[in-house]
């Protein structure tokens, strides 16, 4: 059966939140079931009707042409199924996600994947701030799952992540994996300034280096860890080249000594 | 009750008596296959009989790099025991001193099992704090260091209730010779069958048991019915051409891979033929009444 197809009429006048458009929320629908949901995020009215051409499919598959910056909390909180964005999107993609799989073939705005328990997010181009991370208040961020992002990321990347496991493909910016308390956070180009400050736990591998490491974190040598075997095996699914570059012996950081100190930056020998 | 010849060989017609156990079973893995069989010939060394070593152990089958966790070579190690406690108490002992010890070696968790046992988890206060757990999907590892690195150990290994101990096969030559070339062969081919170990030194067992004693305390004593030596003062069990007796003990993960390792022994027998091996096999049993499982000799045969 072919997917559930939303197509954008044009760009929208408010910020929009797509929320409503899950996979097990739209099952069983009718068409004109899901035209009337409405999207607003101000006093103006605006309907799935209004905004999108809508195509029935299967529900489980989602297919929204057409995105625009303005398209927020796409997947926010989705438990199962598949939604494929051809575009841009804006805030919170994937926040609080728990299962299935959200692919945006664009770029996502700020806290993309945020506070995420499970499933996959794939971004194809570039993330915003706080990817992975958790809302002001919130004392965790993400808590399992996976997320790719084959562009670069913003600042503070994986922020206080409790397990799960994050791919940046391209460069990161300042604060990547900032007060980490456990789980993966794996770059592959450089990193800005400060990758890991006052993580607790967990594991950051740093391909290609960073613009200053903090003076927290204690070299502890070059190492080829059969974890580091484990770990490659893991990602490369999700991306081939996070799983070669995880292939050749790092060298281990401990930190960040100013909090707890058993947490862990792996960076390249090469860089 | 002899029922059959096959290929010049006596069958007896008779069965193989064996008991439920619990088993479970590890992955282990070093930098070369030499240092992976060292780790699981440590842990398995002195795991012959739950009688007195609390536990049977063995090698199941060597594992290639691409069957293995971390991509190198490997070994799977089977252990049987005759409670869960016994079990998980076994397995903390032998990985913790035999493999943690090993050089290079991590140990990962070899079956699905119903129910989980500990391995990592039960390991891990070694690293003294300095010990880190990773989860990857739905697996869980710990990473302990130690003074070549890390020793990487998955958090539960699988445990099975459906496995079976005490599978055998009594194997009777013209001398100690023939019986222990018919032996090998049996425990040749019982070693290709999955699922399966012969727990004893190179799978064979020359000091089959009874159970009792006329001694007090003492639970399992001589099988002196086959004891060539004693032919004439007992009532023996063997006929005038039979100079020694071999037997082969089997443990499988399941009953059916039990059946499978006795009929692939029984095969590598007969092949071997008479002059050569064993004039005569038979099977232990408690007449039936002990254990759930009989594996009839008769319905094994090629």
């Amino acid at each position: 059966m072919s997917p559930l197809v939303l197509t954008l009429r044009q760009a929208p006048d408010q910020r929009l939140d797509l929320s409503p458009l899950l996979p097990h929320l739209l099952a069983g629908r009718t068409a004109a079931e899901i035209e009337k949901l409405a999207l607003q995020t101000t006093r103006t009215p605006a309907t799935v009707g209004d905004l999108f051409r809508l195509r029935m499919g299967d529900a489980a598959r989602i297919r929204i042409e057409g995105a625009h910056e303005r398209l927020d909390r796409i997947g926010h909180a989705m438990t199962d199924g598949e939604i494929v964005v051809e575009g841009d999107v804006g805030a919170q993609a994937g926040r609080l996600m728990r299962g299935g799989s959200l692919v945006i073939r664009g770029s996502a705005g700020p806290w993309a994947g945020s506070a995420m328990v499970g499933g996959r997010l794939e971004i194809l181009r570039d993330a915003g701030d706080h990817l992975g991370g958790p809302f002001a208040g919130e004392t965790v961020g993400m808590r399992g799952g996976a997320i790719v992002v084959r562009g670069r990321a913003g600042s503070r990347a994986a922020d206080r992540m409790r397990r799960g496991t994050i791919v940046v493909e391209g460069p990161c910016g300042p604060y990547a994996g900032s007060r980490m308390i456990a789980g993966t956070l794996v770059l592959l180009r450089r990193a800005g300034p400060l990758p890991g400050y006052l993580m607790k736990r967990g594991t950051i591998v740093l391909g290609a280096g960073c613009d200053g490491l903090s003076p927290t974190f204690i070299d502890c040598g070059v190492h080829a860890l059969v974890a580091m075997r484990l770990l490659s095996d893991f990602v490369a699914p999700l991306s081939r080249r996070a799983g070669a570059s995880l292939r050749a012996p790092l060298r281990r950081y401990a930190g960040d000594m100013a909090v707890l100190g058993k947490g862990e930056i792996f960076v390249g020998t090469g860089s | 009750m002899r029922a059959l010849t096959v290929k010049g060989i006596r069958i007896d017609d008779t069965f193989a008596e064996a008991f439920g156990m619990r088993a479970t079973a590890v992955i282990i893995t070093a930098d070369s296959v030499r240092w992976a069989r060292q780790a699981a010939l440590s842990m398995t060394g002195f795991a012959t009989s739950v009688i007195g070593c609390g536990a049977e152990a063995g090698i199941d089958r060597a594992l290639p790099p691409k069957e293995t966790p971390d991509g190198r070579p490997g070994v799977r190690v089977l252990l049987f025991a005759v409670s869960t406690a016994e079990l998980q108490k076994q397995l903390q002992a032998r990985v913790g001193q035999c493999v943690l010890t090993s050089p290079g070696s991590a140990c990962y968790a070899g079956l699905d099992g119903e129910e989980a046992l500990r391995l990592g988890n039960a390991l891990r206060y070694f690293g003294d704090g300095w010990q880190i757990a990773k989860r990857l999907g739905s697996k869980r590892y710990w990473r302990l260091p130690v003074m070549d690195g890390e020793f990487v150990c998955e958090a539960t290994t699988g445990l099975t209730k459906q496995a079976v101990g005490g599978g055998n096969l009594l194997i009777m030559g013209r001398s100690v010779h023939t019986a222990l070339a018919a032996a090998e062969a049996a425990a040749a081919a019982i070693a290709a069958v999955p699922d399966v170990i012969a727990p004893f030194p190179g799978g064979i067992v020359r000091s089959g048991s009874k159970v009792g004693s006329k001694y007090k305390g003492v639970i399992a004593s001589t099988n002196d019915a086959y004891c060539p030596t004693l032919r004439g003062a007992v009532k023996t069990a063997l006929d005038d051409d039979v100079g020694a007796v071999l037997e082969i003990v089997i443990d499988g993960l399941t009953s059916d891979a039990v059946e499978a390792a006795m009929r692939a022994g029984l095969a590598a027998i007969l092949r071997l033929g008479p002059k050569r091996g064993a004039v005569r096999v038979g099977a232990g049993n408690y007449g039936g009444k002990l254990g759930p499982h009989h594996y009839h000799l008769r319905d094994l045969l090629p």
